[in-house]
């Protein structure tokens, strides 16, 4: 199934392949102005919004590496119900509340741009010394096998991931008790 | 220029012509409907039977100026209406209207339509923050607890239907109920559900339906009598004409839904001429029924609309899927 292949010419940009490649670099595009707008603005909701661009981006490149599923999922749970549940909490708490929020913290200045560079300069090489090999599709994506691969060969992963939300939910209850003994 | 991107052209804008055509001519739909249960003539000058009212209003809206609010956020005060219209327009790519009306099945065609549907409420409240107005701040957030508490039930009530069919393809959801109109997923007892809860189940679902439309006896977010005109308050012009499209666009895809996965799709009852025209027929039925709900239902209080879903909906859903599942087990 895995053969290593050279990297052929780029294709014109209005054939198929070329106009699959113009939507990829879009949603690359996409991915970084959302993570951008969500780190930088000022107001909350803002913020919120730059994050739902960004999960929208990158649910494109999921539906673009052959995996509808997994790019739908992306949408329903990140975009329709974490933006949401974020939304919400921001405007039950307190909207009209705008504190300019600096930024801080020991990596600032020349050791942020030293370990971003060290970062960036790494993944770069990484990206070009390796030898990418060309998988073919797995499967077709559809849900039935999805759902075998998930409960055989991925059970663990399955099981660790319900074992983190029932974390999650106790480590909420354990907060808002301290909460309202306060 | 290539076949493949006249194809995706062709099938964007036949989308965005089908839901723009059906948002504004519902509204007329619904104008008239309206003024037949008040017992007045409604929208009848323009035209023959008032067909040219919903252009001419188009025409009246367009020239109107957009006034933003000061204060408000401008980005995403313009960016509300638009994300209003386009889930509608997205989820319209994978529905299937026959065998060979689709623009492109895709094998989870129904998490596709509810995760578009699913971002819905972000217009309502990017609408209702950004505006700085504390009537569309609580309408924003009346809308966002509503969508939440109506999003369990319908899909629970989707799984079983999706448990039912094997599949999440709407192209094989159609396929499994069109063996006779008895197959069809509301009828209990042939089919392969054997689940005498069906009809209730398409009952949630059409519920979940109307509260998710934001349509009368659910239409907390938009409570005239008590939030002037809720998330679109400081909205005119266009702007209210998108949210207004809007709306109309996300009632054809719930009809649209509902269609497919209870009343058998573009399946015909007794194989009487097969065609495109039952799945229209179905579908504008029940718009009509939505119609008729919203003018003889009044609205209920935000209280009464979350008890529903949490008290009685959802472990109504929870028991039909539970029962579902065993009866699929059984035989």
């Amino acid at each position: 199934m895995i053969s290593s292949t050279p990297i052929a010419a780029p294709p014109a940009l209005l054939s198929a392949d070329g106009l699959v490649g113009v939507i990829f670099l879009v949603m690359i595009g996409v991915t970084i102005i959302g993570g951008l707008i969500a780190c930088n603005s000022e107001r909350l909701v803002r913020a919120v919004a730059g994050l739902i661009v960004c999960f929208v981006g990158v649910a494109g490149l999921y539906y673009f590496l052959n995996s509808p599923f997994v790019a739908m999922m992306q949408v329903l749970i990140y975009v329709g119900a974490v933006a949401v549940t974020i939304s919400f909490a921001i405007m039950l708490a307190a909207p009209e509340e705008q504190k300019k929020i600096g930024v801080s913290g020991p990596l600032i200045g020349p050791f942020g741009f030293g370990t971003a560079a060290l970062i960036a300069g790494g993944f770069s090489v990484l990206a070009v010394r390796t030898e990418w090999p060309v998988i073919a599709k797995i499967n077709d994506g559809s849900i039935k096998k999805i759902g075998i691969q998930l409960l055989t060969n991925y059970s663990m992963v399955f099981e660790l991931i319900s074992i983190v939300l029932l974390i999650a939910i106790i480590g909420a209850l354990v907060i808002a008790r301290v909460e309202r003994k306060n | 220029m290539s076949l493949t991107l006249l194809n995706v052209i062709f099938a964007v804008v036949v989308a965005i012509a089908f839901a723009a055509a059906n948002a504004a001519y519902l509204v007329w739909a619904e104008r008239r409907g309206a003024a037949r249960i008040q017992r007045r003539p409604g929208p009848n000058i323009n035209g023959p039977f008032g067909l040219l009212q919903p252009p001419l209003d188009g025409i009246k809206l367009m020239a109107k100026q957009l006034i933003i609010p000061g204060g408000a956020d401008k980005v995403l005060f313009i960016a509300a209406p638009v994300l209003a219209m386009y889930p509608a327009i997205m989820s319209f790519v994978t529905i299937p209207f026959s065998d060979t009306i689709v623009a492109h099945n895709i094998n989870v065609g129904i998490l596709m339509i509810f995760a578009f549907a699913s971002t819905g409420s972000m217009s309502l409240i990017f609408a209702g923050w950004s505006s700085r107005n504390k009537y569309s701040m609580m309408s924003a957030v009346r809308a966002v607890s509503q969508s939440v508490a109506y999003e369990i039930p319908m899909l629970i009530t989707t799984i079983t239907v999706v448990m039912i069919a094997g599949s999440m393809d709407l192209m094989e959801i159609v396929h499994q109920q069109s063996r006779s109109i008895l197959h069809w997923n509301i009828f209990p007892l042939l089919g392969n559900s054997h689940n005498i809860l069906m009809p209730a189940s398409f009952l949630i679902f059409f519920i979940c339906t109307l509260a998710e439309t934001n349509r009368a006896p659910f239409d907390l977010g938009e409570a005239e009598s008590e939030l002037v005109a809720g998330f679109h308050t400081e909205y005119g012009s266009m702007g209210f004409g998108l949210f207004f499209m809007g709306e109309y666009a996300n009632i054809v895809i719930g009809a649209c839904m509902t269609t497919i996965l209870f009343l058998g799709g573009w399946s015909c009852p007794f194989g009487l001429f097969p065609g495109v025209w039952w799945f229209l027929l179905k579908l504008y039925l029940l718009i009509a029924t939505f119609i008729w709900i919203r003018w003889t239902f009044p609205r209920t209080t935000i209280y009464g609309l979350l008890n529903l879903s949490w008290k009685i909906l959802i472990p109504l859903s929870l028991v039909n899927l539970l029962l579902t599942a065993g009866l699929i087990k059984v035989f």
